[in-house]
C-alpha cells in the first residue's frame, strides 16, 4: 500500500528582487510517509524554509510557484482525501488544513507570538475555532499543553506576556500551539536551535511519542546532524535549490555519497573532536540570480571533475532506499573516496555501534 | 590583591569576577522572576568560559548584567579590577563600554539595516574619537574586516546585502575594533548553519590566539561550548551547580543536572541515537534545594553547588 501523505514533485519556485528573479527552489522531489519523520538539512539560503512555506501556502509576495505540485493525502476515516495544495482556495486551506491538519514551527518564535497577547489566549485560539472548545476546556488543555512541553508552573505562565518568556520557553509555546489541535503533519523549522540539549531532548522525545501514539507525520528541518542522527527515518540534503541526496538516516551517516554531504558532516564537530580548527566547507552556496552551468556545488567541490562545470548531475541510484546528485557515481567516473578524517569518524561510530 | 588562590597558573588575576550575583525581575506585585540567584564565577585573561544551561536558567541575564545592561539587584561584579556593579562613575562607564564588548545571537536585528558597514564597525571608534581624520577611520575599519574574513569591498554595502555568517562576522568586527579584553558571546552561532558555525568558532580561536582577549561563550550546543571553552559553568534555575576545566566537567560530571546535560547531547551516530535516552533531571522530584547548598572544591579548578550530605554522595563514586 502506498503511505504517501504528502507529496511534491518537481517544485519550482522564484523571487521577483530588485536585482532580478531568484530561482530559489528548482525541481525539489520530496515524499513523506505517513508516521516517518524526514529530515531536510543544507546549508543556510538552500531552500529549505521557502519549500515548507510553499506547503504552508505562506510565500511572500514576491514569490511565485513556476512548476510542480504539492498533494496532501489526508485520512478520512478509511478512505485517504487528496487534496492539491497548491491549487487550493486560501479560504478552505485556513479553515480545513492549515494549523489542523498541518501544523508549522518557525525558526524565530518571536515572530509567530502576539506581542501583546498573553500566551494563553494565543494557545486557545486555535483549539476554540478548530476543536470548537469551550474556555474552560480550552484552558485546562492549555495547561496540559504547557505541561507537556515542559514549562514550569504552567498555571501561572499562561498568564505571560511573550518577553516575559526566556528564547527558549517562546520556542515551546510555540511548539505547544502547533500541537493544540492534533495535526496529521508537523513541520518543524529549526525548532530546537534555541533551546538547551535537555528541553531538546524532552521535545524530541515528546514529538516521537506523539508520532507513536498519533501516527503524526514529521517533517523535520535542523542543522543539527546529532539532532538528524535522533528523530529521522529518512533523510533528504538541500543545495541551491535541489535535494541532492536522500536516504535513510543510516545511508546518510555511514555511506553517504555527494561531497557536499561528505563537507556537511565533516563540519560538525563531534564529541571526540579537538584540535585546533574545525573542517569548513570552502566558499560560499552560489547566487541564486540567474541560471545555474552544470552542478551548482563544483566550485566548492574539491573532489569535482571537468563534467561538473558543464552538465548537472542527474539523480543516481545507489541502492532501494539511497540516491545522490553527483557525477562520481557515473560508471567511469574515478572511484573516489570520502575524506580520511571523516571515514575515520565512521569507522569511530561503527566501533560504538558494535560496543553498545 | 594579597590572596594568592585566585591567581591562575600563568600567575594572572583575573580579568572579570562575579561574586553572589543576583538579578531579579518583578513581575508583579505577587510575581518575582529570581533569574540570577546567586551566582559566582571568574574569568582569567586569554580565557575562554562557557556558560551552558537550560533555556530560561538565566545565562543572557548573566551576560546582560555583567556587561551593565541591568543594575544587579546584589552582588559584585569585578572588571580588570574596579568595581563595577554599583553606580557607574563616567571613567568606569567608558572603560566598561570599550573593554568589555558582546556579540548577539541574532545579527541582523543587532544592525542597523539603514548604517552601512563602515559606519556600523566604526560605531565604537566615533564614540570616543580615537582616529585622528577620516582616512585613519577607513584604514581601521578595512583593517578589520580584512581580519574577520570580509573584504573592504565590503564597507560600503548595507546588513541585508549578507549572508548570516557574513553578518556575524561583522558584529564581531564591530566588537573586535576597540580590542576589548572580553567579549560576551550570547548565542553567537546558534542561528547559523553548521558550516558557518564551523568559520565563525575557527575565526574566535585565531583572534584569541593573537590578542589573547577572553571570552564568555554562552550557548546550549554543548559539543562547541566544549571545543571552544577552556573552562565551563553549568547553570540551573539561576545557580551555579558545577564549573571546572572542560575535562572536569566531561570527564568527571557530578551534578546530577550537569550528568543529565551530558547524557541530553545528541550524538551523531544514528544507531546509537536511537536507543539512547537522556537522563531526566527534576529538581523537584530530586529533594535538591539550592539554597541550602554552597559551592564546594572538589579539585583542581572543578567546584560543586551541594549541601554536605550531597557532596559526600555525588563525590563518593568519582
Ligand atoms: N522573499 C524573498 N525574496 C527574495 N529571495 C528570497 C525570498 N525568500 C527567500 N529568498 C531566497 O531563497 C533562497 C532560499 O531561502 P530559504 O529561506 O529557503 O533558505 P533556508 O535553506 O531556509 O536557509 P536558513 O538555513 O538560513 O534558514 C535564499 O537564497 C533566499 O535569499
Ligand atoms: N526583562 C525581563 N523581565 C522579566 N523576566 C525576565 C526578563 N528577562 C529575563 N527574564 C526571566 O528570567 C529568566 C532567565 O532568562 P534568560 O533570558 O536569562 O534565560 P537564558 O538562560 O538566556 O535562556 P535561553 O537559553 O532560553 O535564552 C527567565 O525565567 C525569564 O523569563
Ligand atoms: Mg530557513
Ligand atoms: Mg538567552
Amino acid at each position: 500500500m502506498d503511505d504517501t501523505i504528502l507529496s511534491i514533485q518537481n517544485l519550482a519556485i522564484e523571487f521577483q528582487t530588485s536585482s532580478g528573479t531568484v530561482k530559489a527552489i528548482r525541481g525539489v522531489d520530496l515524499r513523506l510517509r505517513r508516521g516517518e519523520t524526514l529530515a531536510i538539512v543544507g546549508e543556510s539560503g538552500s531552500g529549505k524554509s521557502v519549500t515548507v512555506k510553499a506547503v504552508m501556502g505562506i510565500l511572500s509576495g514576491n514569490g511565485r510557484v513556476t512548476s510542480g505540485s504539492i498533494e496532501f493525502r489526508a485520512a478520512q476515516g478509511e478512505a485517504v482525501e487528496k487534496l492539491d495544495l497548491l491549487n487550493m482556495p486560501r479560504k478552505a486551506r485556513r479553515s480545513a488544513v492549515n494549523g489542523k491538519r498541518i501544523a508549522m514551527v518557525f525558526q524565530d518564535p518571536m515572530t509567530s507570538l502576539n506581542p501583546v497577547l498573553s500566551i494563553g489566549s494565543q494557545l486557545t485560539e486555535g483549539m476554540r475555532l478548530h476543536l470548537k472548545l469551550s474556555k474552560m476546556e480550552a484552558r485546562s488543555r492549555a495547561i496540559e499543553l504547557l505541561n507537556l512541553v515542559g514549562i514550569p508552573e504552567p498555571e501561572k505562565r499562561i498568564k505571560n506576556y511573550p518577553h516575559q518568556l526566556s528564547g527558549g520557553m517562546r520556542q515551546r509555546v510555540v511548539i505547544a500551539i502547533a500541537l493544540a489541535c492534533g495535526p496529521d503533519i508537523l513541520i518543524c523549522d529549526e525548532p530546537t536551535t534555541a533551546l538547551d540539549v535537555t528541553i531538546q531532548a524532552r521535545i524530541l522525545e515528546l514529538i516521537q511519542s506523539l508520532q507513536r501514539k498519533m501516527g503524526l507525520s514529521v517533517l523535520y528541518i535542523t542543522h543539527d546532524l546529532g539532532v538528524v542522527a535522533k528523530v529521522a527515518d529518512t533523510v533528504a540534503v538541500m543545495y541551491a535549490g535541489k535535494i541532492v541526496e536522500r536516504g535513510t538516516v543510516n545511508d546518510i551517516f555511514y555511506d553517504a555519497r555527494h561531497p557536499y554531504t561528505w563537507g556537511l558532516l565533516s563540519a560538525m564537530p563531534d564529541l571526540e573532536t579537538s584540535g585546533d580548527e574545525l573542517y569548513t566547507i570552502p566558499g560560499t552556496p552560489p547566487n541564486m540570480l540567474g541560471e545555474i552551468q552544470g552542478d551548482a556545488f563544483a566550485a566548492r567541490n574539491r573532489f569535482a571533475l571537468n563534467i561538473d562545470n558543464r552538465v548537472e548531475p542527474p539523480m543516481f541510484r545507489v541502492s532501494d532506499t539511497h540516491e545522490a546528485a553527483t557525477w562520481l557515481l557515473h560508471e567511469n567516473a574515478p572511484r573516489l573516496q570520502m575524506p580520511p578524517a571523516l571515514r575515520e569518524r565512521i569507522e569511530r561510530m561503527r566501533k560504538e555501534n558494535n560496543a553498545s | 590583591m594579597n590572596d594568592k588562590s585566585i591567581l591562575n597558573a600563568a600567575g594572572q588575576p583575573p580579568l572579570l569576577e562575579v561574586e553572589n550575583l543576583r538579578q531579579y525581575f518583578r513581575i508583579s506585585r505577587r510575581q518575582t522572576i529570581k533569574a540570577v540567584d546567586g551566582v559566582t564565577f571568574r574569568i582569567y585573561p586569554n580565557e575562554t568560559y562557557g556558560l551552558v544551561g537550560e533555556s530560561g536558567s538565566g545565562k543572557s541575564t548573566i551576560g546582560r548584567s555583567v556587561i551593565r545592561l541591568y543594575e544587579p539587584t546584589a552582588g559584585s561584579i569585578t572588571f580588570r579590577g574596579r568595581d563595577v556593579s554599583g553606580r557607574l562613575s563616567a571613567d568606569d562607564e567608558k572603560m566598561l563600554h570599550t573593554r568589555m564588548q558582546m556579540i548577539f545571537q541574532d545579527p541582523m536585528s543587532s544592525l542597523n539595516p539603514r548604517k552601512k558597514v563602515v559606519d556600523i564597525v566604526a560605531q565604537g571608534l566615533d564614540i570616543h574619537r580615537s582616529y585622528a581624520s577620516r582616512a585613519e577611520r577607513s584604514e581601521k575599519v578595512f583593517a578589520m574586516l580584512e581580519k574577520v574574513g570580509l573584504s573592504r569591498d565590503h564597507a560600503n554595502r548595507y546588513p541585508h546585502q549578507f549572508s548570516g555568517g557574513q553578518r556575524q562576522r561583522i558584529g564581531i568586527a564591530r566588537a573586535l575594533i576597540q580590542n576589548p579584553d572580553l567579549i560576551i558571546a550570547d548565542e553567537a552561532i546558534s542561528a547559523l548553519d553548521v558550516s558557518i558555525q564551523a568559520q565563525i568558532v575557527n575565526l574566535m580561536r585565531a583572534i584569541q590566539k593573537e590578542t589573547h582577549t577572553s571570552y564568555l561563550f554562552i550557548a546550549h550546543d554543548l559539543s562547541m561550548v566544549k571545543y571552544l571553552s577552556d573552562r565551563i559553568g553549568v547553570l540551573h534555575l539561576g545557580h551555579l551547580v558545577e564549573t571546572g576545566s572542560k575535562e572536569e566537567i566531561f570527564k568527571n560530571p557530578l551534578h546530577p543536572y550537569t550528568k543529565s546535560l551530558i547524557s541530553a547531547i545528541p550524538h551523531p551516530n544514528p544507531i546509537v541515537e536511537k536507543k539512547r535516552s537522556a537522563a531526566i533531571y527534576d529538581v523537584r522530584a530530586s529533594g535538591i534545594d539550592y539554597e541550602k547548598g554552597s559551592l564546594r572544591h572538589v579539585e583542581g579548578t572543578h567546584f560543586l553547588l551541594a549541601a554536605d550530605d550531597e557532596f559526600k554522595r555525588w563525590t563518593k563514586g568519582a
